[in-house]
């Protein structure tokens, strides 16, 4: 039976917007016609401590509410998370996919993870953002990397949500809008050169 | 109609649905994970967009009796907790349902101390059930917006007058974002129409006593009239449920039978587990065993006729509690259920659950092994132990 639902981890540190980030894409894959889920992990979450939050998307309702344990895509936000943190647990080795926010290319992690998966993807999300916006803050970009390795939905749809959003919220910094989105557009292209 | 898809959280469900509701009084005390539901709230008290009398009380004691007395002096009174707050609550829980008084609260279930615990189970609301109010439990957001909205009609029923408690289950769905279809302000205001109390203790021109003693005389009979009152809530929740349906698109029942006419295995639970559920029955079903899912969705009154009537033709049942009663039976869910089998001279093969207390994971590997476990039961080759516990560590 073909998997008719997306299930997606976010592993990142306290503070660095793996919430976020899966609310973000959540809510711009539902604006996209998408059913949706996005969580985060409650535990005793602190500044700088890993945590982890999770997406499902599908085209059809969504009825499970247990928690992922078997993700199809894994997202890390923060490259030092891969030597204390179990990043590829649950992700199959043949058709999961990995995407790593590092300035390391793809051996040298695949290496450290000891992960032999084909769909490992390196991005330097962290760079991306300091350039386009002038903060290390790599959760949006690491969204326009995972739509470019997975189509999940338009680019285009994502951007315009995304820019909707953030008018709201950055009304007076026009600057944070156009990095953010300039951001997303860098990942996407540069993770499909890969 | 117009119907706006928007992405929410189950906290953010229940405020935007107490905004369109827009009650004359809120009374309320924040507490883990309820809090969400009235910090949106006050923000959309601060911004006008509700005329709300915001009433910041002391504990969660004051926050129903707040709410008591201006449902008593004939305003429209909304509240929301969970666990701890929902316990410190429970001597006035009596008191606002036996003075008749159609609160509607929202409730995020979430385990009961010691230990400590933030995460879901249902204890804190099975410890309300002879309280007198009406209870409600929600599978996800959307059930949880629709059933705020549906609350205030039936709690309001002339022919109920009962205060209504609406749950979601702790973070699973109260934290968790999902897809929200939200009816325009207009419709819901026209849905739920004006309020009418039951009574005015304010209107001096009609003076009345309420709340009075009432000894040997009469008490008898004021529980006899709440049970009344109880028993009738039943056909209003129907007809509010299939009105609702007609003009939002969504009936709503007081069960909830999925794949249950030709089931031989029907696994019975409430709230966010039904969905799991009802993907480990589609997954069943594909492989050809007939599985079904009974999901009780009001809980106060109780539906016994209802659940006995579909349980009936089924080779064996399950009831999953996510709730203790430790009364070395079963759970709280699986013992209504018993009982409600015995009034209706159905037999069948029976195994009850305790799962997912302090928020255990639930997955739909433990679920697959419950339907097993009927089917070994309905064929003789096993014997499952009363509460048996899911996911315990040994």
């Amino acid at each position: 039976m073909a998997k008719d639902m997306i299930e997606i981890r976010w592993h990142g540190r306290g503070g660095q917007g793996a919430k976020t980030a899966a609310l973000l894409l959540g809510e711009a894959a539902i604006n996209a016609g998408k059913y949706v889920q996005a969580f985060p992990e409650y535990g005793p979450e602190r500044m700088g401590a890993p945590v982890a939050s999770y997406d499902r998307i599908s085209d059809k309702e969504i009825f499970i509410h247990s928690p992922v344990i078997a993700p199809d895509t894994v997202l890390v936000l923060d490259e030092t998370l891969i030597d204390s943190v179990d990043v590829c647990q649950g992700l199959p080795e043949d058709t999961g996919v990995l995407v790593v926010n590092t300035p390391f290319n793809k051996e040298e992690v695949a290496v450290r993870l000891k992960w032999k998966g084909k769909k490992l993807y390196t991005i330097d999300a962290s760079r991306i953002a300091q350039a386009s916006f002038g903060k290390p803050i790599p959760n949006t970009p690491m969204i326009g990397a995972l739509i470019g390795i997975t189509n999940l939905m338009p680019i285009d749809a994502f951007i315009e949500d995304t820019k909707k959003k953030l008018e709201k919220k950055f009304k007076s910094k026009p600057e944070v809008i156009e990095g953010n989105l300039k951001a997303i557009k860098t990942a996407y292209e540069e993770v499909k050169k890969q | 109609m117009e119907k706006t898809i928007v992405a929410k959280t189950g906290n953010e469900a229940m405020a935007e649905a107490m905004r369109q509701i827009n009650p004359d009084v809120c009374a309320a005390y924040p507490i883990s994970p309820a809090t969400e539901i009235l910090q949106i709230f006050a923000g959309f008290v601060h911004d006008g967009k509700v005329k709300t009398n915001l009433i910041a009380v002391e504990s969660e004691h004051s926050a129903m009796s707040a709410s008591m007395g201006s449902a008593a002096a004939g305003a429209r009174t909304m509240t929301a907790t969970s666990s701890q707050g929902l316990m410190l609550m429970h001597e006035v829980l009596f008191i606002a349902a036996g003075m008749r008084l159609p609160i509607v609260m929202a409730d995020v279930n979430r385990a009961v101390s010691a230990p400590i615990n933030i995460h879901c189970d249902h204890s804190d609301t099975m410890a309300q059930v002879n309280s007198g109010w009406i209870q409600i439990f929600s599978e996800n957001s959307q059930e949880a917006y629709d059933t705020m909205i549906q609350a205030v009609r039936i709690a309001e029923h002339k022919d109920v007058m009962l205060p209504t408690m609406v749950t979601t289950d702790g973070f699973i769905i109260s934290h968790g974002m999902e897809r929200l279809e939200m009816y325009p302000d207009a419709e819901v205001t026209k849905f739920i129409g004006d309020y009418k109390g039951p009574y005015n203790v304010l209107d001096i021109k009609n003076p009345i006593t309420a709340g009075s003693i009432v000894l040997t005389d009469y008490y008898l009979e004021f529980r006899k009239a709440n049970r009344v009152a109880m028993a009738n809530a039943k056909q209003v929740i129907l007809d509010v449920g299939r009105e609702f349906g007609k003009v939002f698109g969504r009936e709503y029942g007081l069960i909830d039978t999925y794949k249950c006419e030709d089931a031989d295995f029907i696994v019975v639970c409430m709230g966010s587990t039904a969905g799991t559920t009802k993907s480990v029955v589609d997954e069943l079903r594909a492989e050809g065993v007939k599985a079904g899912l009974l999901k009780i969705r009001v809980y106060r009154p109780f539906p016994a006729q209802e659940i006995a009537a579909a349980l009936g033709k089924a080779k064996a049942v399950a009831v999953l509690d996510r709730a203790e009663s430790l009364s070395n039976q079963a759970g709280p869910v699986a013992t209504e259920i018993k009982s409600g089998l015995f009034d209706a001279g159905v037999r069948v093969p029976f195994a009850s659950y305790i799962y997912g207390l302090g928020g255990r994971e639930i997955f739909k590997e433990d679920i697959r092994k419950v339907y097993t476990d009927l089917k070994n039961l309905a064929e003789g080759k096993a014997v499952i132990e009363t509460a048996k516990y899911i996911g315990l560590k040994e």
